[in-house]
């Protein structure tokens, strides 16, 4: 992506220009007008109301805000939407991409892998994301890999144990 | 968070001529770590200048037998590049030791080196700090120090600097290429951190229109005997009290070459010759290995909270060269420290 494709518009006050930005949310192409201190998280629920993935801490330590882009698992509370301009962009509203259940979907229901449910959006993000890198194969394995997504109802072994099942499935 | 001008930089001679012009611009790759201390209102640039797609993102193998590491590889990318795990399993270790996978798939190489201290009093901004605002004084000395440094330390600061990939490339002799707007330069490892002195405020040899392009690791890995051990109040995903990386190059049953390093302890991450020197030509043992400890924490200073460190410490190192030496390196996953 070029500096070409960064259209500033100067707004009516001093504040510093809006950048039109472009991101592929959820297999739908989209562009919005973002000041540059708005985060992607900010962007997701403010800016296109996809309020499915959660502000936990907005400081990076409980993976609430965990989605997908191209590909990877990041938080989005540290990403600036300015600089995923161009990215493709998964959030839960879009991990199925039909109708039915995304297996992870329908592991945490059959495990009972949340309680509260404010991080689980993040943590299926995550689990996508850790299915996907390959990297995990025994319980520790997972458990360590999915330390960045917190969960204070403490659903932790339902959680391995739905992650293990989707693994099974994928 | 505050508000900034952005704008991006299309290679790195635009980078630098950027932030010449500019000197309350920051650069931003990862942004991990910096755009949490702007919502913390720590830093405070004018504007931010994106250098996550230059072109620095690459694992080579150098003539000399090493890898250069491009500036912008992601860390999760680095920790599990093929080189690197089966030449530097250290530098994969303690890459996997910090942060989670979604701050690794983030953070880039050169930002790593770059993050600053998690002092909880440079974090406040209602608290004096000399890191933060020189001159204020240091909260941590005399306040809550149960997470501060024991070595290198000064009246000015006792913060430590948080990284656990920073302690493997310190112990692998690593070195910083570095480009500014004359000329491009490297910087060894242990020269590139700095301790804090009266100037805390100043967290590396980096200048301030100097852009970090690659890190670059000499050919010998330690990939037979070596281990990453972190200690820390909670079993992942939590800054180290104490870690340590060990690296032994062993013959039969001599050492020739001993390597070990220590975050958590200090303002950089540490590394004492005279301990190394102790190690090279002895038998691997508990006393030979207790001995180099006692060396590498013979300045060790307490500040009240923290003294348990220094205890810490010693015996992590005897442990973590008993682990290097017997080719059985600490598992990230299991925590079980055997």
């Amino acid at each position: 992506m070029t500096q070409a494709s960064i259209v500033a518009r100067r707004t009516t006050s001093s504040a510093p220009a809006k950048i039109v930005v472009a991101l592929n949310i959820n297999g739908q192409q989209r562009e919005l007008e973002v000041a540059p201190w708005t985060t992607l998280l900010d962007a997701l629920r403010d800016h296109l109301g996809l309020t499915g993935t959660k502000k936990g801490c907005d400081h990076g330590q409980c993976g609430a805000c965990t989605v997908l882009v191209d590909g990877r698992r990041i938080n989005s509370c540290l990403a600036l939407a300015v600089m995923k301009d161009g990215a493709e962009v998964v959030t839960i509203e879009g991990l199925s991409t039909s109708d039915a259940l995304h297996p992870l979907q329908q592991a945490f229901i059959d495990h009972d892998a949340f309680q509260c449910g404010y991080c689980t959006p993040g943590q299926i993000c995550s689990a996508a994301g850790l299915i996907a890198e390959g990297k995990a194969t025994s319980p520790a394995e997972i458990r360590e890999l999915m330390s960045g997504n917190i969960c204070r109802c403490g659903a932790y072994p339902n959680i391995v144990a739905a992650i293990q099942q989707a693994m099974r499935q994928s | 968070m505050i508000n900034f001008q952005f704008a991006r930089a299309h290679d790195v001679a635009d980078a630098v001529r950027m932030i010449a012009t500019d000197p309350t611009a920051k650069f931003i790759a990862g942004g991990t770590n910096l755009i949490d201390l702007m919502k913390e209102d720590v830093e405070r640039p004018s504007r931010l200048i994106d250098i996550s797609r230059l072109p620095l993102k690459t694992v080579e193998e150098t003539a000399a037998g090493g890898v250069r590491i491009g500036a912008l590889v992601p860390n999760s990318d680095l920790a599990y590049h093929p080189l690197i795990e089966q030449n530097y399993p250290l530098l994969s270790s303690a890459i996997l030791a910090g942060a989670s996978q979604q701050l690794r798939n983030m953070a880039s190489t050169g930002g790593n080196l770059l993050q600053r201290t998690r002092c909880s009093y440079f974090y406040d901004t209602a608290t004096p700090c000399n890191k933060r605002k020189p001159g204020t004084g240091c909260s941590a000395i005399g306040g809550i120090n149960r997470g501060h440094a024991i070595l290198g330390t000064s009246e000015s600061c006792i913060a430590t600097h948080p990284s656990d990939m920073c302690v493997a490339l310190a112990a692998l002799d690593a070195r910083v290429h570095v480009a500014g707007p004359e000329s491009t330069r490297t910087i060894a490892f242990n020269d590139f951190h700095r301790l804090p002195e009266n100037t805390p405020q100043i967290d590396t040899t980096l200048h301030s229109n100097e852009i970090i392009t690659a890190v670059e690791l000499p050919a010998k890995g330690f990939k037979a005997n070596y281990s990453y051990l972190k200690i820390r109040d909670r079993l992942s995903y939590a800054f180290a009290l104490v870690s340590i990386a060990a690296a032994l190059d062993l013959e039969g049953e001599t050492i020739k070459e001993a390597r070990v390093a220590l975050g958590g302890v200090a303002h950089k991450p540490w590394r004492d010759m005279d301990a190394e020197a102790e190690l090279r030509g002895r038998t691997p043992s508990e006393a030979t290995f207790t001995r180099a400890a006692d060396l590498l924490l013979r300045n060790a200073k307490s500040y009240g909270d923290n003294a348990f460190k220094i205890d810490l410490a010693r015996r992590g190192i005897v442990r973590t060269l008993t682990q290097a030496a017997r080719a059985t390196p600490q598992s990230q996953s299991d925590k079980k420290i055997r």
